[in-house]
């Protein structure tokens, strides 16, 4: 079916498919969009929505209610997820599965809040006291809010983890014609609850990264233990430094880079120059691409942005001898560029912000630059 | 379900906190309270805040969930709404109170069906003795050396005016505190506790404390014992919601090809023009036309947050062809409706190179630009049908001059999105401008 939607309306269409049954929320622009279309589809369907006093209530709801078996997403802008830190780092630490939208707008503190950017790539890698990997997906287009939504909700079972999806103002709120039903979705991962006692106790969770075990959900059959605690797989305090490491290991490790990996490529199998991008300005860099006739040069757009797929960009990487990078924020991911690339390869980093979207002539004006040299 | 003896953990030998700490009789009065209230461990959670009081959870031999400081509210909250047929319970400090006040707030104004108990011992036990936000005044603590010059708050006054169903303030020592405890706990609605009780590592000693300086407490601040809240007039929250009516939800319209496809070069376009001359829904008629044409299209809206007043614009790209780049500085067609849109958007029109098309409010000013200028009075136009509906007039005339989309297309995108009440209207209003630039 074509429809003529924005990017807010296709996650919320993409959350539901993923079977998102839970959402909390507090009003900011450009992230508004997704709380009043909750608001209406959840209690449609018979479940819950809910607009919370802040936006650490409305984390704690979900937390809450992620825990009692629901599939729950929260959507804010940069402000609110600054007041989303702590109780990140709660669902870290308690491995609560949860979907987390960042529309994000552009600046530190009210900033420019109409405004597109890309400020918060490295926020929601280190947004946790403590650290610990994250899992970010950036979509580019309308068609990827959808998808990625899918997608975020999967990890979030699958890895028990928080998982952001790195929208922006001009992803979100500018409408597009889309046929979603055209896009290949992924199976949906459903919550399973724990249900086998083994001793008359019940693993609250596992650290053994390999095998996943259900959800010992609170209010279920088998009681339930959940802490922001230093703990072992029952849910107990601990102290014991071994079992500490243990704990810590698990949540350092437990993510599996290549498998949450997401991206497209277009170009030749070893591009001499190589633009990554992510986000909005990949649509600056296909405009740019499709405007003029280069030899040499691939386009990789990442959807996955943390934890970074290195294995891809590192395939590609290998042959660029200039590496050029745009971005709407001061160079946040070139850094991460950087430290993967060939050491005798060049990198230019292209970077905005100034409120206005990143043009392709931009682009089209590195890649004259690369070609006289 | 047969009746439990304890619901301590069968390990659980005694309690960790300090030799005189309300906090072990505290515990053991709500471990009481489960018992007359024959809880079902199953469907029961404790939620603990941080402080000393976080450690109470792990004791018991029922749902456990200890999270961040003051926010064992939100957690409660989320499960009780997620599952309303759990006993949940909210264990947390005067350190909680404070922090996490604003909660408290909420839940009380929500009546949410959680019943909280406030371990209220004047002071931070767990880092030291600090002052919170129910130290008496003079009270002395690490932080207030020379006695508190802070006012402490009424946690029970501060439920009781945000609307709490239930609220009592009692003493670690009351008989009656199991039987309290159990009440708050099948109160259909937000219940809360203060419980009074002595920190002896700290609080205590420091200030000399009590039973009889309990009471002197109470009585020099205003602040007494007992239920002094037990409403019946309030729906609990998640039964409110489930009352609720929900909204029914409109399937969105299926966009698929309908017409011809007439445009065969990417067109940007901005359209301007005042609060309330409906430029989002004439971008979304012209989007969608051109979609119903087999096009693609993509809109962008903008106006300032005061939304009645000033100009309101958006960006629409049509084109044959998928779209990339949704950025705009030098658009190639421009409709500008008033002086709010033309004052928003001039530095756009200036910039509008030779072979762009600009349709205008006639009695709008004149300005130097490269692009044809048209000069229409689709305002006049649009007062004999209806004043609101001049953006489809000048919709109207830009396309029947520009020839990119059909008037079956546009009338078939009106028909889509405009509600009944507006269709004639908006179909009129096309009408109008389309004839007068075919007439021209």
């Amino acid at each position: 079916m074509i429809q003529f939607i924005d990017g807010n309306e296709a996650l919320v269409q993409g959350a539901l498919k993923a079977g998102c049954n839970f959402f909390a929320g507090y009003p900011i622009t450009p992230a508004t969009p997704i709380l009043l279309s909750m608001m209406t589809e959840l209690p449609a369907r018979g479940e819950t929505a809910i607009q919370g006093e802040d936006e650490i209530a409305s984390i704690g709801f979900c937390i809450g209610a992620a825990m009692t078996g629901k599939k729950a997403l929260t959507a804010t802008s940069g402000p609110g997820l600054s007041l989303y830190s702590e109780n990140i780092g709660l669902a870290i630490m308690g491995e609560v599965p949860l979907v987390i939208v960042d529309v994000q707008r552009l600046g530190p503190a009210t900033g420019s809040a109409t405004k597109d950017a890309s400020m918060d790539i490295q926020f929601v890698r280190w947004i946790t006291s403590g650290g610990y990997p994250a899992i970010a997906l950036a979509p580019s287009s309308v068609e990827d809010c959808y998808l990625l939504a899918i997608h975020a909700f999967n990890y979030a079972e699958k890895y028990r983890t928080p998982v952001f999806i790195l929208s922006s103002k001009e992803i979100g709120q500018t409408r597009m014609r889309v046929d979603l039903d055209l896009l290949t979705t992924p199976a949906i991962i459903k919550r399973e609850s724990a249900s086998q006692s083994q001793n008359g106790k019940v693993k609250s969770v596992s650290f053994n990264n390999s095998s996943f075990q259900p959800i010992c959900t609170v209010g279920g059959d088998e009681l339930s233990r959940f802490t922001g605690s230093s703990h072992d797989e029952y849910g107990n305090l601990t102290k014991s430094p071994g079992m500490i490491e243990k704990l810590n290991e698990h949540l350092n490790t437990k993510i599996n880079p290549e498998e949450v990996a997401l991206w497209e490529y277009s170009g030749p199998d070893l591009p001499e120059t190589l633009i990554i991008s992510y986000g909005i300005v990949s649509r600056s860099v296909n405009q740019a691409l499709k405007t003029g006739s280069y030899s040499g040069v691939g386009h990789l757009i990442l959807k996955t942005l943390w934890p970074v797929p290195e294995t891809i960009l590192l395939k590609y990487l290998s042959s660029a001898d200039t590496i050029i990078i745009p971005e709407m924020n001061n160079g946040q991911y070139a850094l991460e560029i950087e430290r993967l690339k060939r050491h005798d390869s060049t990198l230019i980093s292209i970077q905005q912000v100034n409120s206005e979207l990143l043009a392709p002539e931009r682009i089209t004006e590195a890649l004259k630059e690369v070609s006289h040299v | 379900m047969s009746e439990l003896q304890t619901y301590f953990k069968p390990e659980v030998k005694s309690l960790p906190f300090c030799p005189g700490c309300g906090h072990t009789t505290n515990l053991s009065h709500l471990d009481k309270a489960m018992k007359l209230i024959n809880a079902d461990p199953k469907r029961t959670v404790i939620v603990t805040d941080i402080g000393c009081v976080g450690l109470s959870d792990q004791y018991f031999d029922v749902h456990a969930f200890h999270g961040l400081h003051g926010r064992s509210i939100t957690y409660a909250t989320g499960i009780k709404l997620a599952n309303p047929e759990l006993n949940v319970i909210v264990l947390m400090g005067d350190g909680g109170c404070g922090i996490g006040g604003n909660h408290i707030v909420n839940a009380a104004r929500r009546n949410v069906g959680i019943t909280v108990m406030v371990f209220n011992n004047f002071n931070f036990g767990m880092t030291g003795g600090e002052h919170s936000v129910t130290t008496p005044f003079g009270g002395l603590t690490a932080t207030t050396h020379s006695g508190n010059i802070e006012a402490p708050l009424d946690i029970i006054g501060l439920a009781q005016v945000c609307g709490a169903g239930y609220a009592a303030r009692m003493t670690t020592f009351d008989k009656e505190l199991p039987s309290i405890m159990a009440e708050a706990m099948t109160y259909k609605g937000f219940a809360i506790l203060d419980i009074w009780e002595f920190c002896t590592a700290y609080y205590s000693p420091r200030n000399d404390m009590d039973k009889q300086s309990m009471i002197a407490i109470s009585e020099t601040h205003n602040l007494p014992f007992g239920i002094l809240t037990n409403r019946t007039d309030r729906t609990e929250y998640t039964v409110a919601l489930k009352n609720q009516e929900a909204k029914t939800l409109k399937s969105a319209p299926d966009l698929n090809q309908r017409f011809d496809q007439l445009l065969d070069q990417k067109i940007e376009l901005v359209l301007s023009g005042g609060a309330g001359q409906k430029i989002k829904s004439t971008a979304a008629i012209l989007g969608q036309a051109a979609i119903l044409s087999g096009g693609f299209a993509s809109q962008k809206d903008d106006y300032p947050i005061t939304v009645k007043t000033g100009y309101s614009s958006a960006e629409v790209i049509i084109s044959p062809e998928n779209i990339d780049y949704t950025g705009m500085t030098a658009p190639n067609a421009a409709l500008i409706l008033s002086i709010e849109g033309y004052n928003k958007e001039k530095s756009k029109l200036v910039a509008m190179k030779a072979g762009s098309v600009i349709f205008m409010e006639e009695s709008l000013p004149e300005f130097e630009t490269e692009a044809t200028v048209i000069r229409k009075p689709f305002e006049a136009i649009a007062k004999k049908i209806d004043r609101n509906s001049v953006a489809l007039v000048g919709l109207g005339a830009l396309l029947a001059k520009t020839k990119w989309l059909s008037r079956e297309s546009v009338e078939s995108a009106i028909g889509i999105s405009q509600k009944a009440a507006y269709l004639e209207m908006s179909l009129k209003a096309l009408k109008a401008g389309w004839e007068l630039e075919s007439q021209a």
